[in-house]
């Protein structure tokens, strides 16, 4: 079995859902012929036809408004919004209606939609498409917040995020669509949404993170192991609903937390960690907790957003900070 | 001296018309013929009178639950009956409603109960919990944001070969929305069966119709969408229904989506929350009574053609009057929904992370 990228673990769990559930319809810009593009969609209008592969008018709030409409009426749109920064037209979609419709009609009417975008920054790409605004999303009541960090979960977690009967806002790292490759068995076999995931087990301190950031904190960890420190990693995946249990059990454990995410700092997501760590776990911490994450200003061009992402080393000197602390 | 440069006029490419139709005046006269084979057809016509009759009626009842605090905020769709039930005696049962908030005729016509709009509007979600037409959307109140719906929906109903359509309301204002337009481009797009109408009732709250495009109708902007488009009189019952039973079957036999403006008037405020007399003049209300639907359908009904008789309508009214009565007494003895309710229906299946948010909020009501 070949290796395969993350972009292409997305092509191999839309091409699973599309064959085993004829609800299943792909549509966005460029999703059709062109195979989107990022390659996410490669191959899938040539399998599957025009009609359950759309590409949609250049319009987002569209996008996002006719998944909606499709899904109350039984089918199960997996809509791509091309960058993050275009997804806001859409967020009256989701926010109004695509996260209330359930709720609003006692269960009459559902929304099995899953939205894709790919986020961050990284790659040098132009203004509006570097921003991680994931907690704008984790802050709506009636979605779930799911990101992958490696091909193996973006195959398994978006396959759950298809198979789910609620509406899902999947985002995918764009910096590593294509930076590490893994063997992806196409076996349709889905990972657990709602959990955490223990990626590598620790003693001394909890890094949380997800998506891109989660191989910088691998990096930085495998410096901290130089120096004799053990870092237990937590791979968040889906950050709403918030498993917040694995979370507070390795801080138990190690005592100290250490979040890390690219997006701006104030009102991160890991503001809703530290702050869940405080009300739930404060007596087993050894020191504040810590987060490392851009900054409240605007994600800067390219030139200059390695300066403002976390960097390894940011992330090793805020572990040094908690263990001296205690 | 130089010359000033006469640029060529350009040759004409694309040239479009608007149509307007009406078959019956004020006063119920006939002014526009052939009328419709089911014109004379008291079977056809006296359905959609009776639902008229039952939106005046609940909103006359649902006025008062509201000023004596027994409701909440309500908009009253006084001046609007005959588009909703116009176009919905036009729709087959497995069509598909994607209302705005104004539509209760064509809600009650496709068998949404009066206590149900009671109950979304006295502020219980199982009020768009409708037991009959279950697939209909529930009342959209950000405005044109749900034309994508049914556009989507449509969508379904194409790729699945299902012979249905999606009917969706909309307001004046909502035709100056983005995604009012982005709807109708992809449906145009796609070819998909999707009917927009566009109830224009001149007044978006506080803001008239001039001040809201310079469009000189609104059926116009179908146009630039490649959708087609008419308009006609929304006060006059039979030119809706006649409208939409073509617009309809068209988009059901394949021949795409399309667009209906029906001009009306909107005679209430926009909600009992509004004071309309703070920015429109008593005069343009009084002018617009004169063309009101309910009375126009009845003097045509009564007219030369006797489709209804006075004892008839005389016992419709006082059924009309038990239904109502009886609604309202089955929303007051409605007990409110629990705590609990909030959780119920925000996923299929509440995360593990949320019981203990349920569990306070049951607490809190035990206590409360």
């Amino acid at each position: 079995m070949a290796e395969i990228t993350l972009v292409d673990a997305v092509s191999q769990a839309l091409a699973y859902a599309m064959r085993e559930n004829e609800n299943v319809v792909v549509l966005g810009e460029d999703v059709g012929v062109n195979g989107g593009v990022f390659r996410a969609t490669n191959g899938l209008q040539e399998s599957f036809g025009e009609e359950r592969v759309l590409d949609t008018p250049l319009s987002e709030t569209l996008i996002g408004g006719v998944a909606i409409g499709m899904a109350a009426q039984g089918l199960i749109p997996v809509a791509e919004i091309q960058f993050m920064g275009f997804v806001y037209p859409t967020i009256d979609q989701l926010l109004n209606h695509a996260a209330r419709i359930r709720n609003r009609t006692r269960g009459r009417l559902t929304c099995p939609m899953v939205l894709r975008a790919p986020f961050g920054g990284g790659i040098g790409a132009p203004e509006h498409h570097c921003e991680s605004t994931e907690a704008l999303f984790a802050h709506i009541p009636g979605l779930r917040v799911v990101i992958p960090s490696s091909p193996e979960r973006a195959y398994g977690l978006l396959l759950a995020a298809i198979r789910n009967p609620d509406p899902v806002v999947f985002l995918e790292p764009k910096r590593i669509y294509r930076l590490v490759k893994q063997r992806v068995p196409d076996d349709g076999e889905a990972l657990p949404l709602d959990v955490c995931f223990v990626l590598r087990p620790g003693d001394d301190v909890s890094i949380i993170s997800w998506g891109a950031m989660i191989h910088d904190v691998i990096a930085a960890a495998d410096q901290l192991a130089l120096r004799g420190i053990s870092a237990e990693i937590i791979d968040v995946a889906t950050l709403k609903p918030l498993d917040m249990k694995t979370i507070l059990e390795s801080v138990n454990k190690t005592g100290r937390c250490v979040v890390v995410h690219e997006a701006a700092l104030s009102g991160g997501w890991g503001a809703e960690i530290a702050a869940q760590v405080a009300e739930h776990g404060l007596m087993s911490l050894l020191a504040p907790v810590k987060r490392v994450t851009g900054y409240d200003t605007i994600m800067p061009l390219f030139k200059l957003e390695h300066l403002y992402m976390p960097s390894i080393d940011r992330i090793a000197k805020a572990v040094n900070a908690v263990m001296e602390f205690a | 001296m130089v010359e000033r440069y006469v640029r060529p006029e350009g040759e004409i490419v694309a040239q479009f018309d608007v149509r307007f139709s009406r078959f019956i005046e004020p006063g119920g006269k006939v002014v526009c013929t052939p009328l419709p084979p089911w014109a004379d057809d008291s079977g056809v016509l006296i359905p959609i009178y009776r639902t008229m009759l039952q939106t005046r009626a609940f909103d006359a009842a649902a006025l008062k639950l509201q000023r004596t605090g027994r409701l909440g905020t309500y908009a009253s769709p006084l001046g609007q009956e005959a588009i909703g039930a116009g176009v919905a005696s036009a729709m087959r049962e497995e069509d598909l409603l994607v209302p705005s908030y104004r539509e209760f005729s064509a809600q009650l016509w496709r068998g949404v109960t009066m206590t149900e709009l009671l109950l979304y509007w006295g502020g219980d979600e199982r009020g768009s919990d409708y037991r009959v037409p279950r697939e209909d959307f529930p009342a959209c109140i950000p405005v044109a944001s749900h034309c994508c719906h049914a556009t989507g929906a449509a969508y379904a109903f194409k790729i699945r070969r299902q012979p249905r359509v999606a009917v969706c309301f909309l307001g004046d204002g909502a035709t100056s929305k983005g995604d009012f337009y982005e709807s109708l481009n992809a449906a145009g797009a796609w070819n998909v069966p999707v009917v927009f109408v566009v109830c224009n009732n001149h007044w978006a709250i506080s803001v008239p119709l001039g001040r809201q495009t310079a469009a000189r109708t609104l059926a116009q902007k179908a146009i630039a969408a490649g959708v087609a488009s008419e308009q006609v009189d929304g006060n006059d019952a039979i030119a809706v229904r006649a409208a939409a039973e073509f617009a309809i079957e068209n988009a059901r036999s394949g021949e795409g989506p399309r667009l209906i403006e029906a001009l009306t008037y909107r005679l209430g405020d926009h909600t009992t929350a509004d004071d309309a007399s703070r920015y429109r003049d008593a005069a343009e209300v009084n002018a617009a009574r004169a063309r009101d639907p309910v009375s126009r359908l009845h003097d045509y009904l009564t007219g030369t053609k006797a489709l209804l008789s006075a004892a008839d309508e005389e016992t419709m009214s006082a059924e009309i009057e038990q239904e109502v009565d009886d609604a309202i007494e089955q929303y007051l003895a409605t007990p409110p929904q629990p705590a609990s309710a909030m959780f119920d229906h925000l996923f299929s299946e509440l995360p593990q992370s949320m019981l203990d948010q349920r569990a306070s909020a049951e607490g809190e009501q035990d206590h409360g």
